[in-house]
């Protein structure tokens, strides 16, 4: 009899662990992901012959409700057409009664498997300054995604950055709706390791994952999540690109969500290499205060572009030896030119006649 | 009411009339009796076998016996008689069984009563796996976890079996091909087309054909295995891993 491992148990389990009644033009083949909201699907879309991924209800959430927030993640995504944010195909009933709706099947890695691999500080801010388009299109929208992290991006093979899991996004025009959108289910499709949390607190509820959240997320404190709460969260993704790691440990989140202050290891601590201006920006898009972080989530790219660009950023304050520092780097084939020919006029002066 | 599994049986309700193969081991009709604990032991020998390496800390022989006396005793007494459905899921009832014997065993220091030639299952197999099984600090967890391995690999001989029987070879070479590969090294769909030369949609189709008839195979395997409508849907949310 053959051994099954762990790992193949988990596949076969995930392959073979639902039993939903089929859509009339599509075809199960596989469970991709399972979440406090729905699974979602890989599907063959029949007439035409092309494979799509489809969000289905849990049949124990699948009522009205539950319904009209996989309705309004739907809407959500159908609205936010961009190359960085997943297709949106159909909506339709399953014929148990079920919501779903069906998206493009992405293809590609996740932003951590992506950090294992070898990658230069420029293809790493490449994708990041990627990432940041997206979510300012979507906050240009009126939409935030609140739960932005390294397991919900995703990267195709040809460079392609798409931001997934808007199940817990929000309308900024929704504010001040405890009821709807901030007491939503979690229905991000999230690995273990990596969890979304739904809580309720007294204050109210809390939604996102404890490694990337803003405090005023991780608190409950509704009314101030907003663009910058995301902000807070691509500084975590930024800290982990640069560093492996997310800024917030569990026992940070704790204590956060605890009321305690906000505490991040600094990033030239966990990983040395990294440019002071660069540690800059993170330091400036995680801060405590939403009052303290970039803006806009366009500031923040402006700032990356400016340092890849050899320009002053704005989250560092230079002295001038920083400044003289990276002005001669940004134009060191110059002043190489430069030392050279002083050198070899130096030479040819002091030559013996 | 929706329904996200077919658990419960096929439209929703516990086969009433289904004897359980725990009834049947307390049969009158030694056939039925014996066939009947042959499928238990099918199910359980490993399971029972690597907590007693694992967590008892029994070395491969004393392990190899006292699998075999356990469940030796285990027919003798009459010992699953004494479960009863609803109280708690057999396979919880047997592990404490299982404490209780190894307690037993131990303290008296009794010499063991081997059970002969009553298991001829594949212990060098079985330690062999020993070293991928991951251990577990809940004794719970790891009878969970190996009861639920052994399930599988059942349900997966009865799937293969099943499909060589049925002459559909190419289903069984696309799904092992696909489902049992190295996870690293698993192939795309696109792969497998190319490989066994046959169109993208066939793969689907010889993949969706064999994990439905898995899932029924493993299913009908379990209601075999437990005694109650509740106990059933419960372990089959833990096998599938669907529980919440």
């Amino acid at each position: 009899m053959t051994f099954l491992s762990d790992e193949q148990l988990r596949h076969l389990q995930q392959v073979t662990g639902h039993d939903l009644p089929e859509p009339e033009r599509y075809r199960w083949i596989e469970q991709l992901g399972r979440g406090g909201m729905g699974t979602v699907h890989l599907a063959e879309d029949l007439p035409l012959e092309r494979q799509v991924a489809i969000k289905v209800l849990h049949a124990h959430g699948a009522d009205a409700a539950g319904t009209q927030r996989l309705l309004r993640e739907a809407r959500i995504l159908a609205g936010l057409e961009h190359p960085g944010i997943v297709p949106i195909h159909d909506v339709g009933t399953l014929p148990d009664g079920r919501l779903f709706y069906v998206m493009q099947y992405v293809r590609g890695q996740r932003l951590d498997a992506f950090f294992t691999q070898e990658h230069t500080l420029g293809d790493r801010l490449t994708v990041f300054e990627r990432i940041c388009e997206t979510v300012a299109f979507a906050h240009a929208a009126g939409v935030i995604h609140r739960d932005l992290k390294p397991a919900n991006i995703m990267l195709g093979a040809f460079g392609e950055v798409r931001v997934l899991d808007w199940g817990i996004a929000k309308r900024l025009a929704e504010s001040g709706d405890p009821s709807g959108a901030l007491t939503t289910q979690s229905s991000a499709e999230s690995e273990a390791d990596s969890p979304t949390v739904t809580r309720a607190t007294a204050a109210g509820t809390v939604v996102g994952t404890p490694g990337f959240m803003a405090p005023e997320q991780a608190r409950g404190d509704l009314a101030r999540v907003d663009e910058r709460s995301d902000v807070f969260a691509l500084g975590g993704v930024l800290y982990y690109l640069l560093t492996g790691r997310p800024p917030l440990t569990p026992e940070a989140f704790e204590t956060l969500r605890a009321g305690g202050p906000l505490r991040i290891a600094d990033v030239r601590q966990a990983a040395p290499h990294v440019p002071r201006a660069l540690e800059a920006i993170c330091g400036k898009a995680l801060a405590a205060e939403p009052a303290g972080r970039y803006r806009s989530v366009a500031e923040m790219r402006c700032d990356v572009q400016q340092f890849r660009g050899g320009f002053a950023v704005s989250a560092l304050r230079e002295g001038p030896l920083d400044a003289t520092a990276r002005v001669l780097w940004k134009y060191r084939g110059f002043v190489l030119l430069v030392l050279a020919y002083i050198l070899m006029r130096s030479l040819l002066l002091s030559w013996p006649a | 009411m929706f329904r996200d599994t077919d658990i419960g049986g096929s439209d929703g309700q516990f086969p009433p009339t289904q004897r359980t193969l725990l009834v049947l081991a307390g049969s009158d009709d030694p056939a039925q009796r014996r066939a009947a604990w042959d499928r238990l032991i099918a199910a359980y020998w490993k399971p029972v076998y690597k907590y007693l390496r694992l967590r008892c800390g029994c070395d491969n022989e004393q392990a190899k016996d006292l699998t075999q006396a356990f469940f030796a005793r285990a027919l003798e007494k009459d010992d699953l008689q004494r479960y009863e459905a609803g109280r708690a899921a057999f396979r919880t009832f047997l592990r404490a069984c299982l404490d209780n014997f190894w307690r037993t065993q131990r303290t008296a220091a009794q010499r063991l009563k081997r059970g002969g030639g009553l298991l001829r299952q594949d212990f060098e197999q079985a330690e062999r796996e020993l070293t991928a099984t991951p251990g577990h600090d809940d004794p719970e967890a790891l009878f969970e976890q190996e009861w639920r391995r052994s399930l599988w690999e059942v349900g997966l001989q009865r799937l293969r079996d099943e499909l060589r029987d049925a002459g559909a070879e190419a289903v069984l070479a696309v799904f092992e091909a696909c489902d049992l590969a190295d996870p690293n090294q698993r192939p795309t769909y696109a792969e497998l087309a190319a490989r066994f030369e046959i169109p993208e949609t066939q793969v689907t189709n010889h993949l969706a054909r064999a994990r439905r008839r898995l899932r029924a195979l493993l299913l009908g395997h379990l209601r075999e295995l437990t005694g109650s409508p509740e106990e059933f849907a419960d372990e089959a949310a833990r096998l599938l891993g669907t529980a919440r």
